[in-house]
């Protein structure tokens, strides 16, 4: 039996769908658009039921009305209104929160009136409760002519009810709530174009049929020609609809609620005079997002050395155990690597879910946007999209997940395609590297080292080209939708943690299996391309370096060293770099730096162990050894140093700037499900990045 | 009773008042669908540090928006 399950944001449906469900999920597609299909399975055993019971449950994304504001409300409209749709409930669980019912109401006698069995739960009981409302239950059941169960989601209290009632069956309600019904002839006559069920359903498909995929254009052109015969206003019909809606609505309440009037949101009013405070509410903002940054800057990397640990444990163990040769090395160096690469990103996932979960559930996630709107909107964005912002600074990918809070697709395609240009982790080896190569240690301004400056300069200018571009693209970019700000702030509540350990379970699961697939592939490619040339030139380096003498003792390992060295520069990826020579020229780079903007696709920070094998270092960690060796590289054909400083910050500019990011990539490849937001992202960050380097590394020469 | 042609975005912290009616058609939508409905009374909580959004309590619940889409919202005064 399909069941939809529906309601308003912050009704506690979510926790309802993780407590029926538990890991019995699946994060799927709807067709068409970037919003997630939750579903999941409830089966219950019966004796002389051959199979037993089986529920599978769609948790749709949450609306106040059956008219669709937002895409994401076009989703759930469609499942609901569309009897070819392939998730078109048998049964509609309406998820209502009960200290707010008269504004859930809206949807719940929407929904009757499309007059397909719809079940009624009145959800956070509790909280209804200690504001001291009685909602006479039978009353209700008669007023609306639905089955109605209490439940408390968090508690799981309800659910043997719910489950219960959805066994002996839920039959359609006959019940009407306001009474501007269609002539009949109109109706009759939308008939004959599309199969319409109820009145209600028919007054449905005239408003909104231009967002039901099922009707073809032909059909919509008649439906228009019928709306205007009619002289059908749909905005004036969906005004005056509400407006009778709510009062029968208002009049069911007052015969069936009765409570006593205490301030429902005396805590929460308190709790927020100091979270929306104009300096406390900033201060304390500042702590969560700081506290947010540490741990997936820091915190987080215990758990990644684990992993990478785990993964050089295996790939010795593998590397001993299999027989020697090109399948092996393939397994242990590209496949191996490569999944150590895209399961090292768990614990940043996991982290920022984790606290992103804590936020919404408790609902301070609210009050970020209510804190934050003004000042964001200005760039395009939303008041939530300092999160990922704040969090690209730790690692771009988690960030980039973590956009799906925002509802509205134009802010958050500018979120996506600004938040890598903050300077991640990735970048910092880079920068460091670089800047103890071209600025000296001891140099001060004011009294702050010079190299510390830099740094912070880097930030800097990642910061303000992220601003810059969101700006630029505020323009550029259309809105596929009217975008409101319109947002009810929920009452606060302590958080559910199983629900946060959900979140966390499909974030991570849905990364490796989507992002992960690519990432991989990736890795690999680049892996083939470092370590195989064109025929015999890799076999030919072999036979050099043992048709020379026999080494002097200690000189083994420095021959080992340049031998890797020549198999890089003669390596596919080292044929690209020279390839790329005369296009980097005029940003001051030579082909050796090309080999290593290259490899760096797959991390950036491996630009610093490509250096390490182009200058023969042995020991990667050994940056010291490495910025000797850079120091010393000379220009073949004009003897100056090629590590100056406006190469330098020519080359860091460029990593500030570019998209070098396999995984990246990946990940914003998931979240649009498109690849033609990775590329344009690609192309405008690398010109962005050509051009300033280009300028830089001229403007310093 | 006051009546004056005030719209919801004028109300001082503390004011109480009721809806008339709407001047945007569209974006009377999805007020009318989140409480705001004529008759309905409403009362202005809070006015975030920068200005803008302002949280109002409507219908048993607290609701925030921004003064462009509250300036939409024609309201009348109650005297208290």
């Amino acid at each position: 039996m399909k069941i939809a399950l529906v309601g308003n944001p912050n009704s506690g449906k979510s926790t309802l769908f993780n407590s029926l469900t538990g890991l019995n999920q699946r994060t799927g597609n709807f067709p068409g658009v970037t919003v997630d299909k939750k579903t999941g399975i409830v089966r219950i055993p019966q004796p002389g039921k051959k199979n037993g019971w089986e529920f599978e449950f769609v948790d749709l994304p949450g609306t106040y009305s059956l008219y669709p504001k937002s895409l994401d409300e076009v989703v759930s409209y469609q499942v609901l209104c569309d009897p070819s749709n392939e998730d078109y409930p048998d049964v509609t669980v309406v998820v209502a929160d009960a200290s707010n019912i008269k504004r859930n109401l809206f949807l719940v006698t929407q929904l009757i009136e499309l007059r397909r069995p719809v079940l009624l739960v009145l959800n956070m009981a509790d909280v209804m409760r200690s504001q001291g409302t009685i909602i006479n239950r039978e009353k209700l059941c008669d007023r609306l002519g639905i089955p109605v169960i209490y439940s408390n989601a968090r508690k799981k209290e309800g659910l043997e009810e719910i489950k219960n009632q959805l066994k002996n069956g839920v039959e359609a309600s006959a019940k009407t709530f306001f009474n501007q019904l269609p002539a009949a002839d109109l109706f009759d006559s939308l008939r004959k174009i599309v199969p319409v069920g109820a009145p209600y359903a028919a007054w449905q498909v005239l408003s909104n049929y231009s967002q039901l995929s099922s009707i073809s254009e032909a059909q919509k052109i008649e439906i228009h020609k019928l709306g205007i015969t009619y002289g059908f206003d749909a905005t004036a019909f969906q005004a005056k609809e509400s407006v009778e809606r709510f009062t029968t609505i208002g009049n069911i309440v007052d015969e069936c609620v009765e409570h006593i009037p205490i301030d429902k949101q005396k805590q929460t009013k308190k709790i927020d005079r100091v979270l929306t405070h104009p300096v406390w509410g900033y201060v304390i903002f500042l702590l969560v997002l700081f506290g947010i940054f540490q741990s997936i800057f820091f915190l987080a990397q215990f758990p990644m050395k684990w992993i990478e640990g785990l993964f050089v444990k295996v790939s010795q163990w593998s590397a001993y155990h299999l027989p020697p040769g090109e399948l092996t090395s393939l397994f242990v160096n590209g496949v191996l690597a490569g999944l150590s690469g895209v399961v090292v990103f768990i614990p940043q996932i996991a982290l920022l879910f984790a606290f992103i979960a804590i936020l919404e559930d408790t609902g301070y996630m609210a009050r970020v946007s209510f804190l934050m709107d003004k000042m964001m909107r200005k760039f395009g964005l939303n008041g939530k999209s300092v999160i990922p912002l704040i969090s690209g600074i730790a690692c771009a990918v988690p960030a980039i997940m973590s956009s799906r809070t925002i509802s509205n697709w134009k802010e958050r395609m500018i979120t996506i395609l600004v938040t890598p240009l903050m300077s991640c982790s990735a970048r910092l080896p880079v920068y460091t590297l670089l800047i103890s190569l071209v600025i000296p240690s001891d140099k001060k301004i004011f009294f702050f080292s010079m190299q510390g400056v830099i740094l912070m300069g880097m930030y800097l200018i990642g910061f303000l080209a992220a601003i810059f571009s969101a700006l630029v693209l505020r323009f550029i970019l259309k809105a596929r939708e009217k975008s409101y700000f319109i947002m009810e702030l929920p009452i606060y509540r302590m958080p559910k943690w199983s629900s946060v350990f959900y979140t966390i379970f499909d974030k991570v699961k849905v990364f490796l299996l989507d992002a992960g697939k690519v990432i991989l592939a990736i890795s690999v490619i680049l892996w083939v391309l470092s370590n195989h040339g064109p025929s015999g030139s890799f076999a030919r380096i072999d036979k050099k370096y043992e048709e020379m003498a026999a080494p002097v003792a200690g000189d083994a390992s420095e021959r080992e060293m340049k031998k890797a060295s020549e198999k890089l520069e003669a390596s596919y990826a080292g044929i690209l770099g020279k390839v790329l020579e005369p296009a980097i020229r005029p940003l001051g780079y030579d082909w050796k730096i090309g080999i290593a903007l290259v490899t760096s696709f797959a991390a950036r920070e491996v630009f610093v162990g490509t250096m390490a094998t182009i200058y023969s270092v042995g020991d990667k960690e050994n940056t010291k050894s490495i910025r000797e060796k850079m120091i010393e590289e000379k220009d073949p054909v004009t003897g100056a140093h090629v590590y100056t400083v406006a190469v330098g910050f020519s080359l860091m500019i460029f990593y500030a700037f570019a998209m070098q990011c396999m995984s990246t990539l990946a990940v914003v490849y998931r979240e649009t499900k498109n690849w033609k937001w990775p590329l344009v992202q690609f192309f405008y960050m690398g010109i962005l990045a050509y051009v300033s380097s280009f300028v830089v590394y001229q403007l310093l020469k | 009773m006051k009546h004056s042609a005030q719209n919801l975005s004028q109300l001082k912290v503390g004011q109480q008042a009721i809806i008339d009616s709407f001047t945007d058609p569209v974006m009377s939508l999805k007020l009318l669908e989140m409480g705001c409905t004529p008759g309905e009374m409403v009362e202005l909580i809070k006015i975030a540090p920068m200005g803008d959004p302002i949280a109002i309590s409507v219908s048993g619940y607290l609701l925030s928006l921004r003064k462009a889409e509250a300036s939409t919202v024609l309201i009348h005064l109650l005297a208290r």
